[in-house]
This record gives C-alpha cells, sequence and structure tokens, in this order.
C-alpha cells in the first residue's frame, strides 16, 4: 500500500512540490471516508481541513429554511476541496455531504498555517495552487450564474 | 426532382402522430407525410422550416433517426408565437414542413475516432440523431461521450433515452445540473467542469457542440486545453432564418450563411466571427 | 475587326421603341416625375427626360435643366432596375384549409418580359450580381428567374459621371462591357444629335436589323468614343485587398465614429441595386382557412433583422452600420466571388446625413497606416 506522501505525488494539485515538502504534507495528511449521506463538514464549522477527493462524489450546499438544502456544486474524483482553513476567521461557508461513497485525503489545516507562516516557499507554493482552484470554481460559478439555458439563450 | 426542389417554398403537409411533453415548455412532435410518400431522408443535424399555419416559420432541427426517416421528429421549445403554435398541436393535427437545410454532423469523418459530444438545454436535439447513428454503429468509433447540462432535473430533455444510453457499457453520459434539490445524485455546476475528467482521447477525438454561444465559447476552451485542435471542434449555431435557403440574408454571420453553410460548422471557420460581439 | 456599330436620330429610337413592344415587352425607362428621374413604365421617347440631368451630392438630389436636348444626360435615377427583376413585395403561394385537409396553390410564374431602357454599366453589373444571388446557389429563386429570362437590355453609355459616382474604382463602368442586347452612345455635337448603337447579343442585332442600316460613320464611332473617354469620376475607393482590410478592422474605433451619423433609416439598402435582404411573412383572413406567405424587401438596419428568441444578435446601430458595409465590400466577395459594391453613389446621395462609404473605407484604412507608425496603443481618430 502507497504511503500517502506517494499518494499526493500522484494528484495533479500537488505536482511540482519537492520531496521534502511532499513529506511534510504526507505527515498532516489521513486517509478518510464518507458514507453516503454523511456531512464532510457543516455549514459554520471551525474549518481544520481540506480535502483531495480520490473517488466518489460530494455535494457542496447552501440550506435555505424554505427550500430545504439546495445543491450548489458536486465535486467528484481529482478536486480539491476546502479553502476556509486559508483565511480567518476559519469558518466553514457552505455544508458539504457525501453523495456517493466517498474516499478522500484529508489534510490538516491549523497544522499547514503553522508551517506556511515559518516556511514561505511551501506557502508561496499552496497559494498559487489553491488560487487556480479558486479561479477555476469562480470561472464555473459565473457560468452558472448566466442561467444559460433559459429562454434567451 | 421532387417538387420541393424547383418550390422551395412550398412547404410539405404531415400529420402529428404523437405529441410529448418532454418539460413544462417544450414538446416532442412526431409526425408522418400525408400525401404516403416516404419519409423525409435527413443528415443528423440538417433541420425543417417548420410552418404554424397563418402564423410563420421557424427553423427546427430534425432529432429522429436517420436510418428511420418514416417518423419525423421535432422537439419544438416554446418561446415565440410559431413555436408556442407548434407546442399545442396534438395528434391529428398538420405540420408543414420545408427541408432538409442546411450541413451536418460529420458522423462519417468520425470514424475511427473518439466523439465527445456536448450539449445543454435544448442543444441536444439536434444531437441526438448523431448519437443514434454512432450507437447503431458502433464498432466505427472509439469511445463516445455525452456530456449533457440542463438548468434543472425537471428541465432535462429525454431522460429515459440518458438513462437507456448510461445503462450501456459503450457510452460515457455525464450530466449536470445549474441547481438541485437534495436527493439529486447526479452532477451539479457548468457542463464544462466535466471536460478536464471525460474518458477520450484529445489527440484523436471529434467534438460535436451544441447549446448556448457562451456555454459552446467556455467548452471549446476546455476542449482546446485538453488538446484537441480547432479543426476536430465542430458546433452547431442559430441564427434568424427566413428563408432557409441562403436567399433572404437574415442568418449571416460574418461570410457564412448559418442556413446553407451550417448551422454545422467547424470550429475554425467561424472562429474569427464567434469571438466577436454583434457580428 | 471591330464590331461594326449602327447610328440612329430619336425617330428611328422611336421606331425601336415600337418594335420591342410589338415583340412583346413591355419599356420600363426613365422618366422626369416629381423631381426626380424614375424608372417606370414608358411608351415612347417623348417620356424620356429630355434636357435634364442631375445634382447628387451626399445626401442631396436635384434635378437640373440643361436644355441641350439629351434624353440621357442624368447619371442615376434614385432606384435602380432592382424592383422590377426582384418585386418588394410578392405573394410565395397561398393555402386553403379545409376540414379534411390542407389545399396549398402555389404561386404562377410571372410571363410578362421587360425592355430596360438606358441602363447604365454600373446598373448591369448590380444585375449580373444579384443573378449570382439569385439563380447560382441551390434553390434559385423561381420568380427572379421567370422575371430576368427575357428581358432585354437597352444599355446606355454615361456621358457625364455623377458627384457620387465611383465605378471606375470598382471595374463596373463608366463604359458597358458586357450584359447588354443593344447598348447606345449619345452624342450631342455641334448641333447634331444622334445614338451610336452597339450590338451585344443576336436578339439585339435582329432588333437594329429590322429598324436601320444605317452603319455609323468614322466621325460618328470617334464622337461616341469621345463621350465615353470624357467622363470623369470625381470619388475613389481603393479595393486593394479591401476584403481583408475589413475583416480585421471589426472593432475599429471608426465605426463608432459613423454610427454617431447614421440614424438606421435603412435608405441606403432600399436604392442599392445590390442588395437583396428579404423577409417572408404569413397573413391569414378571419376564419383562419386561408393563409398566404408573402416576401417582401428587408433590411439588415432594422432592430429586428437579427433577431431571435430573446434578443436581437445586432442591437447597436454600429453593429449593423458595420454588417452593412463589411458585407458590400468584404463579406460579399467570400460568398459570391465579387464585391457587393457597383459605385453607383446612390447609398451616398440618399443617406439622410450623407454618409459617404468611399469615405468609411477610406478612414479605415489610413487608420491602420497610422496604427502601423506607432507603439501600441489604439488612436482614436477626433482630430
Amino acid at each position: 500500500m502507497k504511503t500517502l506522501d506517494v499518494i499526493l505525488a500522484d494528484h495533479p494539485f500537488f505536482k511540482g512540490l519537492n520531496a521534502q515538502q511532499l513529506q511534510f504534507l504526507g505527515g498532516c495528511a489521513s486517509n478518510v471516508r464518507f458514507e453516503p449521506e454523511e456531512f464532510l463538514y457543516r455549514e459554520g464549522d471551525e474549518a481544520n481541513n481540506f480535502f483531495v477527493i480520490r473517488e466518489g462524489k460530494v455535494a457542496v450546499e447552501a440550506f435555505s429554511p424554505k427550500r430545504g438544502p439546495i445543491i450548489i456544486q458536486t465535486l467528484s474524483k481529482g478536486d480539491v476541496l476546502g479553502w476556509s482553513w486559508l483565511f480567518p476567521p476559519y469558518h466553514t461557508h457552505f455544508g458539504v455531504r457525501a453523495i456517493e461513497l466517498t474516499r478522500a485525503i484529508s489534510l490538516d489545516g491549523k497544522c499547514l498555517r503553522k508551517k506556511c507562516e515559518e516556511d514561505h516557499d511551501l506557502g508561496y507554493e499552496l497559494m498559487k495552487r489553491f488560487s487556480a482552484v479558486m479561479i477555476q470554481r469562480l470561472q464555473a460559478t459565473r457560468l452558472q450564474l448566466l442561467d444559460l439555458y433559459d429562454q434567451s439563450g | 426532382m421532387k417538387p420541393q426542389d424547383t418550390q422551395p417554398n412550398l412547404p410539405r403537409l404531415y400529420r402529428v402522430q404523437q405529441s410529448r411533453p418532454e418539460t413544462y415548455d417544450t414538446w416532442t412532435l412526431e409526425s408522418e407525410p400525408v400525401d404516403g410518400t416516404d419519409g423525409l431522408s435527413f443528415a443528423p443535424g440538417q433541420f425543417n422550416m417548420v410552418y404554424g399555419f397563418g402564423v410563420g416559420e421557424v427553423p427546427i432541427s430534425i432529432s429522429g433517426d436517420p436510418a428511420n426517416p418514416e417518423r419525423l421528429i421535432h422537439t419544438v421549445r416554446s418561446v415565440g408565437a410559431v413555436t408556442k403554435a407548434l407546442c399545442s398541436l396534438r395528434r391529428g393535427e398538420e405540420l408543414y414542413v420545408r427541408g432538409p437545410y442546411g450541413t451536418h454532423w460529420p458522423v462519417e469523418a468520425a470514424v475511427g475516432h473518439d466523439v465527445i459530444v456536448v450539449t445543454g438545454g435544448v442543444g441536444l436535439p439536434p444531437l441526438r440523431p448523431a448519437i443514434y447513428h454512432i450507437l447503431s454503429n458502433r464498432e466505427q468509433y472509439g469511445r463516445i461521450v455525452l456530456l449533457y447540462g440542463a438548468r434543472t432535473p425537471q428541465d432535462m430533455l429525454y431522460t429515459s433515452e440518458l438513462k437507456r444510453w448510461r445503462a450501456r457499457f459503450d457510452i460515457d453520459v455525464e450530466t449536470t445540473v445549474d441547481a438541485a434539490k437534495h436527493g439529486w445524485h447526479g452532477n451539479v455546476g457548468v457542463v464544462t467542469t466535466l471536460i478536464p475528467q471525460a474518458n477520450f482521447d484529445a489527440q484523436h477525438t471529434k467534438a460535436f457542440i451544441c447549446g448556448p454561444e457562451i456555454m459552446t465559447r467556455f467548452t471549446i476552451a476546455g476542449l482546446l486545453k485538453r488538446g484537441v485542435t480547432t479543426e476536430n471542434i465542430f458546433v452547431s449555431l442559430e441564427r434568424n432564418m427566413k428563408c432557409g435557403i441562403g436567399l433572404c440574408g437574415h442568418c449571416q454571420l460574418g461570410s457564412v450563411f448559418v442556413c446553407k453553410d451550417g448551422p454545422v460548422f467547424r470550429y475554425d471557420q467561424v472562429q474569427p466571427f464567434m469571438s466577436k460581439r454583434e457580428i | 475587326m471591330t464590331a461594326q456599330r449602327f447610328v440612329v436620330d430619336t425617330e428611328v429610337l422611336q421606331r425601336l421603341f415600337e418594335l420591342l413592344v410589338k415583340q412583346g415587352y413591355g419599356l420600363i425607362g426613365p422618366t422626369a416625375r416629381e423631381g426626380a428621374i424614375v424608372y417606370d413604365r414608358i411608351t415612347s421617347v417623348e417620356d424620356l427626360p429630355a434636357g435634364w440631368t442631375d445634382e447628387q451630392d451626399g445626401g442631396s438630389y436635384r434635378l437640373k435643366k440643361t436644355n441641350d436636348g439629351r434624353v440621357f444626360g442624368y447619371t442615376v435615377a434614385p432606384q435602380s432596375w432592382k424592383r422590377f427583376l426582384f418585386s418588394p413585395m410578392a405573394r410565395l403561394w397561398q393555402a386553403n384549409r379545409s376540414a379534411k385537409n390542407v389545399h396549398t396553390v402555389d404561386e404562377e410564374d410571372q410571363t410578362e418580359k421587360y425592355a430596360l431602357i438606358g441602363a447604365r454599366s454600373c446598373e448591369i453589373h448590380a444585375i449580373a450580381i444579384q443573378d449570382k444571388v439569385f439563380l447560382n446557389g441551390n434553390y434559385p429563386d423561381a420568380q427572379y428567374k421567370s422575371h430576368r429570362e427575357n428581358t432585354f437590355v437597352l444599355a446606355a453609355n454615361c456621358s457625364t459621371a455623377g458627384k457620387n459616382c465611383f465605378c471606375a474604382s470598382m471595374g463596373t463602368g463608366p463604359k458597358v462591357t458586357f450584359g447588354y442586347d443593344i447598348a447606345l452612345t449619345e452624342v450631342l455635337e455641334n448641333d447634331s444629335h444622334f445614338f451610336v448603337l452597339d450590338v451585344g447579343s443576336e436578339r439585339g442585332g435582329s432588333v437594329i436589323e429590322s429598324i436601320t442600316n444605317r452603319t455609323a460613320t468614322e466621325a460618328q464611332s470617334k464622337a461616341a468614343d469621345r463621350v465615353c473617354e470624357a467622363v470623369e469620376m470625381s470619388k475613389t475607393l481603393d479595393t486593394d485587398g479591401i476584403k481583408e482590410l475589413l475583416y480585421r478592422n471589426y472593432e475599429n474605433p471608426r465605426w463608432i465614429e459613423v454610427a454617431g451619423r447614421c440614424l438606421t433609416c435603412g435608405n441606403c439598402t432600399l436604392v442599392c441595386p445590390t442588395c437583396f435582404c428579404n423577409s417572408a411573412y404569413d397573413v391569414t383572413d378571419l376564419t383562419g382557412k386561408h393563409a398566404e406567405r408573402w416576401r417582401k424587401w428587408d433590411s439588415c438596419f432594422t432592430a429586428e433583422f437579427s433577431y431571435i428568441h430573446g434578443g436581437s444578435i445586432r442591437t447597436s446601430p454600429m453593429s449593423r452600420y458595420r454588417q452593412w458595409m463589411t458585407h458590400k465590400l468584404g463579406t460579399w466577395i467570400d460568398q459570391f466571388g465579387v464585391s457587393g459594391c457597383v459605385g453607383c453613389g446612390r447609398c451616398i446621395t440618399w443617406c439622410p446625413v450623407g454618409i459617404d462609404i468611399t469615405e468609411e473605407a477610406r478612414a479605415i484604412r489610413e487608420s491602420e497606416k497610422i496604427l502601423t507608425t506607432r507603439s501600441g496603443g489604439v488612436q482614436v481618430e477626433n482630430a
């Protein structure tokens, strides 16, 4: 069975990090598994982790009293989930619930935050990668907002 | 020579055999010719000018199986006076049709390649004939991927067919919606997010895209990022059409007439015009 | 050996008209009416606008009396021959619906044949261009075809160029070179007034044969040549690489500038001899049992021209002016193999604000020269 730093090295998100950095990240990481309908985290929770999904599917949800839970976005194999651990007040903004059996690697945000303050090189590398993910999500969300399929196309 | 060739202005009379609601604003009409002649032979991607008696004409893609043209199938979304009239047609009523017109999806050139079909909303009906053709000749093609986006699960078209296709082992079907209630087990997000993980070989793929133009542009960007080249991307475009035969000037997009040089275009043909506003 | 030329006077010209009428042609020719030269039905040389010429400018058209007796002394009439070959309004078909079925009645073809009297070189080129549009595709237009098949063309060489003419730049004139049955050159010199005729077709030759056998003398032929050579253009349009120029300049700020003047009134498309955009519309009677489809002229300048469900593609006046000009001078070439413009200048004359297509083309070409001398940034032409 592969060790976590090897698994992380295989993942495109961590490509380009050196062996030392990967080893450190591996040290902050653990394998996790969620059954269908299980929450990865709820809205308003302390944001302590980010996840790299290895298989399965999760739904990012917002809850409205009248409409119930609304799925805003689904993420699956290969996607990176969670960045609220990067910025104060370190609380999650949406709930995330597994739709299918989901396996992921969970990385300890608190531990990483501390390390990034000390090791700016690692901090920069992670910031670059997270910015790219955020930009992609933002672009996709903008397209969703356009309501493309309505009558005026 | 058929009468329609010398008198292209004259529609042919069909009778509606079945009218089926797909969603709250979209109907599928199945018709047969009244004069007992053979069905309308067409290539996947072509369209007819469909006439609502006394109301007007609109271009509607043919959505049936090109191998079985006896039943003429049109999926119509009610967005204006003519389409509203067409959507209200019921079994036994008349339908008038001129066509088929336009260029078609290059299913012949795609033989031996993977095919990725990316569509959303009412972009699926013009592609369905190509999917039928490919699935009927499955051994001629490589991997087949269908990515289909809609507003909500209730806005999806051809849901039973999508289920049947998904149940096959030789086509990847991924659907996604813009928003869904809890209980939806499909994807949520724009259809472009499905491209990075889709299972196809970018070096040996033909891409067929049909949907809102913004979706089309971003889909193309996603495909180019994966390494598909512009000569292997095909898009179906729409513009205002009055005659459908290249004589009235309305459907021009730059130097091309969407009715006769299209509606299916190889992307590099229309690339200079698509990137500019109000062309 | 040069072809034989013939010479006639107005009396013999009248006999020519009568012969054409006898052969079943409806004469369509110029006449002075309501302050303009109008192409309409005529019956004799008396109807021709003798002694009239026109003064055209940007957004301006006036008739002027010359008293010299020339019958073809005007340049181009406001409207071209387009409306006879391609009707402004035409019924395409009608249908009657009963309880049992629907009976469609296809429209009968027009059988009247026209003789166009005094067609200019630019106008003949325009007809040839519309032939490409309506006859060369996969679905030739039956109505245009039936009008066109038997059209007799009695062309007239221009003796003067209008202020807005630029046919020489477009390679469409001033001298008539093809597309005619008979071409005449009107000569008015030292009190003699005659027409030198050139044969352009077998049909034209036999018509001439029936009315005269008087060949032109060398002096008369030279006099006719002098008339053609004396024509001087005031406007020019540089057509070198114009298609590529326009393809490169979709976002040129000049379009915004001209949009500040353009009213999108569509006059230019109505008077242009090559504009062909048309629309189909459907009507019923009150019972809903009888329906008709009609075709009528349309213009890309209207807001609804590019409408598809939800909105129009070209909403801004800028985009519509750009569409018209880029189509006329640029994309038309990719579509039909020739330019869409014949240099007749009507669009300049009949634009209420005098927008000049030659000026706009020049401005865009010049703007590229300015850009290449700078290192970056966009030059706004606002001197």
